[in-house]
């Protein structure tokens, strides 16, 4: 083997064995604050952050299957109880880290006025949620228009996105008028980022609390650890905050 | 079998759209294949690369313009919309539009090599015998390039069933309309239903071996590789 090849392949190997690295697996629509507080994260500690973003039962079914994650930042609870109940995760670990909010949103601006108006109303051609049997914010958005007796009449105009980003991406593209995603993805700060929307209340949809959970991979990994307790604290909660949800 | 109202509607609109994609692209890719064969143009290249591109595209590429053109802001759907035709993400008319994109090169491939097989000869021969362009091609390059056809419908066909990326990306994920069975097992997997997603996973490959089986002992036979 050439010389340089081996030096090339000492670095790699002996590079991710030797820091104290976490893989996490994090739920779509916490991209955003898990972008703010990644750095944070890793300037408070020294510890080195890998994240994953995507659906949680995709997560899950790669948790049973060896995924390398260390601990996972479920969009709902009942996939990490899951886990533990079926010995992937380190018993007792379990912790809400976020509630999230439901929006209902759109590309354009003034096309939502602040109120359910525009959903009543009907004038639109394609109303974008998320797949709700895998997406818990799909699953809320099918409660709210239950509550506001809307799920007949919007019955042919529904189109699903798999995750709660491709809901946002139909919206954002303008193929959907509206549609219900997670605060999180419109919102910083108090202000809407693009477009318009209507705050779902939080009486019309069961509450979407969001459990982190400690996987048995992640069971000795002091980077782990460090991230647990940093997401429970004041610098993180500030962070998660800012983007809508509640704690 | 575990198999629901939803999985069955997914299986019979998936070979309604392999079917459809692949009755389209035999008639639009024959000319294709054709010029490419018999040209001598500058453009032959440029043409034949884009005609492959969808071989070396991630098909999320396809489907993220595609959802941007084909969305009312877009080029294409502004024309869709002007012709009162609305706009075809989401709608069953979009996955075929994508499929055709998507399954292009592989009608066209194969049909460019057994065109190109055949040579001039047969065709001089044709035309001392004062057979006209479209007679010569119909009783004579039709037959002698039926291999080819076959391939070509075969592959066209069963790489749209195999299509996922791009309906994903404009499809809604609406039964009956836009939830073929690739998206289907996807929703399965991600819902925990591992049976209902063995038993169409467990399909697709089988339907994929039996297919190119089929295909390959065809061939086994008869001339030319393409």
């Amino acid at each position: 083997m050439p010389r340089q090849l081996v030096l090339l392949l000492t670095v790699l190997l002996t590079g991710s064995a030797l820091a104290d690295e976490v893989h996490v697996a994090v739920a779509a629509n916490f991209t955003a604050p898990f972008k703010a507080i990644a750095p944070a994260f890793e300037q408070a500690t020294g510890h080195k952050l890998v994240a994953s973003f995507g659906a949680t039962g995709q997560f899950y079914a790669q948790i049973n299957n060896g995924a390398p994650f260390d601990l996972l930042l479920a969009a709902d609870s009942s996939t990490p109880a899951r886990l533990e109940r079926e010995g992937q995760a380190v018993a007792d670990s379990r912790f809400t880290y976020a509630i999230g909010s439901l929006v209902l949103w759109s590309a354009t601006a003034g096309y939502l006025d602040g109120s359910d108006a525009a959903l009543k109303a009907g004038q639109f051609k394609h109303l974008a949620i998320a797949n709700p049997k895998a997406a818990p914010y799909g699953l809320a958005a099918t409660q709210v228009l239950a509550k506001l007796g809307l799920s007949e009449a919007t019955q042919g105009k529904r189109v699903e996105g798999q995750s709660i980003t491709q809901t946002y991406q139909f919206i954002a593209t303008g193929n959907a008028e509206l549609g219900f995603v997670a605060l999180s993805q419109v919102y910083k700060d108090g202000q809407l980022n693009s477009g318009s929307a209507w705050i779902v209340p939080s009486a019309l949809y069961e509450p979407i609390k969001q459990d982190a959970v400690l996987l048995k991979r992640g069971e000795h990994n002091p980077a782990a650890a460090a991230l647990m307790d940093y997401l429970k604290g004041a610098q993180a909660t500030r962070i998660i905050r800012a983007y809508g949800y509640t704690q | 079998m575990p198999l629901t109202q939803n999985d069955l509607d997914a299986i019979l609109l998936t070979l309604k759209l392999a079917s459809l994609t692949t009755l389209l692209l035999l008639l639009i890719g024959t000319p294709i294949a054709w010029w490419l064969a018999r040209t001598a143009s500058w453009l032959k290249r440029p043409i034949g690369a884009i005609v492959a591109l969808p071989l070396v595209l991630p098909p999320t590429v396809l489907g993220f313009y595609l959802l941007v053109s084909m969305g009312p802001n877009g080029f294409f759907g502004q024309l869709t919309q002007s012709l009162g035709l609305g706009t075809f993400t989401f709608t069953f008319t979009g996955l075929v539009i994508g499929s055709l994109f998507y399954s292009l090169p592989f009608t066209v491939q194969p049909l460019q090599n057994a065109f190109e097989a055949i040579g001039r000869a047969p065709l001089e021969a044709a035309a001392t015998l004062r057979a006209g362009p479209w007679d010569s091609f119909f009783s004579v390059v039709v037959p002698l390039a039926r291999p080819g056809f076959i391939t070509a419908a075969v592959l066209s066909f069963a790489h749209t069933v195999g299509e996922f990326g791009v309906v994903l990306m404009i499809g809604g994920n609406i039964p009956g309309k836009t939830q073929v069975v690739s998206v289907q097992i996807y929703n399965h997997v991600e819902t925990m239903e591992y049976a209902q997603a063995h038993w169409l996973a467990g399909g697709m490959l089988a339907f994929a071996f039996i297919v190119l089986l089929a295909l390959y002992s065809g061939r086994a036979g008869k001339l030319r590789a393409w």
